[in-house]
């Protein structure tokens, strides 16, 4: 294989990266808001009260600016994986594809066909079908983040397929290991009731605005008791997810764990950092104390990884130099065996060439042995493979504290709601309007912790990401990345200002 | 009986399962056409609103059969999804820079505050209208010209032309089949927008969206006869049993006279198309885009069994023969297709619901009364 320039390998990323968190900004509402979207629809169908059917248009109203510009940032992501990853396009396709193409097959074509019912069929279908259609918007919003979740999963823990040295791909064995993987499951659950709390959020900063105007009063506060039921569940349930994910991760990935906990050196009975400050420019191995300050909870990472207090967290440096007493090979033996594993894997190519059968056999078995250390043969140092420490451990941190701050602030959003006592708290409402942001910046941080955390793989520990691009130049991938840039904040742009005019005419324009 | 199928019978299925996305895709790109006929066949704002709020109840179909076509080339033939889209970044890049503005257009038209102004959405509908599908087309026409990469043994590609596969659009046959799909588009348009206005008490509207599907499909004959002629006379591509590619003299249309169902489609198609024109164009019908939008499906068909069966490399290389893909190497494993065919098994069930609903939003036409909602683009 041959090695593509670092340029363009770097490129290809900033404009996933781009793509990616541009089209994030727009999915956990559309996540969250549609599922809010059916809830008010049901209590208007139940009711028969008019007043809820105003407040779902107008929320649907809403929805409807968010989506349109998701799905334009959508479709880009799907063909990036071919135009700028041709290399993991070819060498996983056969297992990559498959949920992409079951996502289209079982979400988008829900999701378009209901959502043009959900917006014009008012009229036009009964009331039972419109609410039959809006609960399919939701489910099959809902369905195409179960599906992309999957093929994610898929490429942080790798399973349910084998190596094929004669095509040089890895070809699928199991669908149902690749569909039912913890690590699927985690995601879809944590990604999706994550997004259910910023689209819970986003009604209740738009409502909390309006009743700090004192505009559309019952609306809002009508809006509210459902975000808010809504959006405390899913927090707790939120919550619940991540410590699942992070259990999952100990097993799966836990260079990312060691990272995003900023563990340098791994222990039993190992404390985690509640609060803490990373020492600048420490680098592994260097002995440097890894926080400049810290306040931790003693044994709190043994339990959350292990699930026991003396169990051992393996830290960044037992993972890169190894740790004979815990059974951790060191990388660097590991990338000898994936660099032997590639020679043999050469060697077997042209001993086919050449139709040597001994020499074709002789190669495959030595190759079979080191095959599950393939990826680490295209790594030049150990070292390569620790993520970037400080961005992945602050991420995660900052989206831990907001996690929990938005349990509180939804719990006493629910008491004051339910006490009718919400027009006269106006800090309370402040903290609404402003959550929402931050609950934002977590949601895409979190994405943070899940990709630069997994850096330098593509799919871990079998191909480095800078295997995986396209061979095409940085200069065509620079160009379509400004272009991207210019036209999603053109884009991005046009939306925040039609929202923020539909939010000040309110549910009569709806 | 999915289980025990062999391979071939499977990468034949899913070349079948591909094409058919593909050809229903150039079906629903009426959605595209008629985004193109706005200027022309709507003279003030109510007509143009009507035309909009029509095409924009089924522009997400059109979109999501697009993504879909991808993710199926991607399921069953990994290796035309890592070829094709990494190695002829820019035309693709370019078709879906079209569609991303096509996206947010409907939405956002008429919405205050805009940014941009109705004018330049707009302007986005028709250039994802125009220049979009002539794009397509051209993409598409490169499955019999050929394409500029190489594949090395672990099937890495590089392109060989620094125009990264906009190339494509400077050949003339490549050209004229993307001019004539522009074309057709436009005339289906025409169809589907007749078949789903009311055009009570606007019968000069009426009158000029006929005329333009009889203007448009005599503008799309001589790119489709070009197209049809050439076809029939180059040499095409071939590939044997020991998977050697080679030029045949006219092997494509060898092919046809093979594969003699793969002709009748082709020819019924034509003829379905032609229907649909005459009952748009010069009769007083409303049915004229299902005759229309069968015939370009059944033409769809022709056009991908012919690039594909009867040992033709779908996604030829000029540069390296060798290099060709075709159904048999460039799909997926054996499991992968088993598993996936299973999945197609829901595909009725996909276009059962989707037939249900059109006909439920669609008993009523378009009028001004849908144009009064608030919720109107």
């Amino acid at each position: 294989m041959f090695e593509l320039d670092l340029g363009t390998v770097n490129w290809a990323r900033a404009q996933f990266t781009l793509t990616a968190m541009y089209h994030w900004l727009f999915v956990p509402i559309t996540l969250g808001l549609s599922f809010l979207c059916a809830f008010y629809e049901s209590i208007y169908v139940r009711t028969g009260k008019e007043e809820w059917k105003r407040l779902t248009k107008f929320w649907m109203t809403l929805f409807g600016i968010n989506f349109a510009i998701g799905v334009a940032t959508g479709i880009i992501l799907e063909f990036e994986f071919g135009t700028n990853w041709s290399n993991y396009s070819w060498m996983v396709g056969d297992i990559f594809g498959a949920p992409l193409a079951i996502e289209g097959i079982f979400a988008f074509f829900i999701e378009a066909t209901f959502f043009a019912v959900m917006f014009f069929g008012w009229e036009r279908t009964s009331k039972g079908f419109h609410l039959f259609s809006t609960w399919m918007v939701a489910i099959g919003s809902n369905l195409s983040a179960l599906w992309i979740l999957i093929a994610n999963g898929w490429m942080q823990y790798p399973v349910g397929m084998a190596f094929n040295p004669d095509n040089a791909r890895f070809e699928m064995q199991n669908i149902w290991e690749v569909l039912l993987s913890p690590v699927a499951v985690a995601k879809f659950t944590h990604t999706t009731s994550s997004s259910f709390v910023v689209g819970s959020l986003f009604v209740i900063a738009v409502s909390s605005y309006y009743l700090l105007k004192g505009r559309h009063v019952d609306m809002a506060k009508k809006s509210i008791i459902v975000a808010t039921v809504f959006g405390l569940l899913s927090s707790l349930f939120t919550a619940f997810t991540g410590d699942e994910s992070a259990y999952a991760n100990a097993y799966t990935q836990p260079m990312k764990l060691a990272a995003y906990e900023g563990l340098y050196t791994g222990s039993k009975g190992a404390g985690i950092v509640a609060l803490g400050v990373l020492t600048s420019g420490k680098k592994i191995g260097d002995g440097q104390d890894p926080f400049t300050f810290e306040i931790s909870i003693p044994k709190g990472l043994s339990l959350l990884a292990k699930r026991e207090l003396n169990g051992f967290v393996p830290g960044i440096e037992d993972l890169v130099y190894g740790n004979k007493a815990e059974g951790i090979m060191p990388v660097s033996e590991k990338m000898a065996r994936g660099k032997a594993a590639i020679t043999d894997l050469a060697a077997y190519k042209a001993a086919g060439k050449a139709g040597d059968e001994q020499a074709k056999t002789a190669a495959i078995q030595r190759f079979k042995a080191n095959q599950q250390y393939l990826g680490f043969g295209y790594l030049n140092k150990p070292e390569e493979v620790v993520p970037p420490v400080a961005s992945t451990y602050y991420s995660f941190h900052f989206m831990v504290y907001v996690g929990t701050f938005v349990i509180l602030l939804l719990a006493l959003f629910l008491r004051t709601a339910f006490t009718n006592k919400l027009a006269e708290s106006p800090w309370l409402l402040r903290f609404g309007v402003a959550s929402f942001f931050l609950a934002y910046l977590a949601s895409e941080l979190g994405w943070v912790v899940a990709e630069v955390g997994r850096q330098p793989w593509a799919i871990q520990d079998m191909l480095p990401v800078k295997m995986a691009a396209t061979n095409i130049g940085a200069g065509h991938v620079q160009a379509t990345f400004f272009i991207f840039f210019v036209l999603f904040a053109v884009l991005l742009l046009a939306e925040i200002k039609i929202m923020q005019k539909q939010i000040k005419i309110g549910p009569e324009g709806a | 009986m999915i289980g025990k199928l062999d391979i071939v019978t499977l990468q034949q299925i899913w070349w079948i399962l591909c094409s058919v996305v593909g050809a229903l895709f150039l079906f629903l790109t009426f959605v595209q056409g008629g985004q193109t006929l706005l200027w022309q066949v709507a003279k003030n704002d109510r007509e143009k609103s009507l035309v909009i709020n029509s095409l924009g109840r089924k522009w997400e179909l059109t979109f999501t059969t697009l993504v879909l076509f991808g993710g199926a080339l991607f399921a069953a033939f990994p290796k035309f999804y890592a070829t094709s889209f990494g190695g002829a970044y820019w035309v693709w890049m370019l078709i879906l820079f079209t569609f991303i503005v096509q996206a947010v257009s409907y939405e956002y038209r008429t919405k205050p505050n805009n940014l941009l102004g109705a004018k330049v959405y707009e302007l986005f509908l028709f250039i994802n209208g125009s220049v979009g599908i002539l794009l397509i087309g051209a993409a598409v026409g490169t499955f019999f010209t050929g394409s500029n990469f190489t594949l090395n043994d672990f099937n890495q590609v590089t392109w060989t032309n620094p125009l990264r596969g906009v190339e494509a659009a400077f050949s003339i046959f490549n050209l004229s089949l993307g001019l004539f799909l522009v074309f057709n588009a436009r005339t289906l348009g025409a169809m589907y927008l007749v078949n789903n206005i009311n055009f009570n008490g606007v019968p000069e509207f009426e009158a000029r969206v006929r005329k333009s599907c009889l203007t448009n499909f005599l503008l799309s004959l001589p790119f489709l006869l070009y197209v049809v002629v050439s076809l029939l006379l180059i040499d095409g591509f071939a590939v044997d049993k020991a998977g050697v590619v080679s030029m045949v003299a006219y092997k494509y249309l060898y092919n046809l006279l093979t594969m003699p169902v793969v002709l009748g489609l082709l020819l019924v198609g034509l003829f379905l198309v032609i229907l649909g024109v005459t009952r748009t164009g010069l009769a007083k019908a409303t049915t004229g885009i299902w005759f229309g939008g069968l015939g370009t499906v059944l033409v769809g068909l022709a056009v991908f069994f012919t690039a594909g069966f009867n040992g033709t490399p779908f996604y030829p290389s000029k540069v390296d023969l060798q290099s060709s893909l075709t159904i048999y190497n460039a799909s997926s494993s054996h499991y992968t297709l088993t598993a996936m065919t299973y999945v197609a098994l829901t595909i009725p069930g996909v276009l059962a619901y989707v037939a249900y609903v059109w006909r439920q939003m669609d008993s009523r036409k378009i009028d001004s009364q849908d144009l009064a909602d608030k919720k109107a683009y």
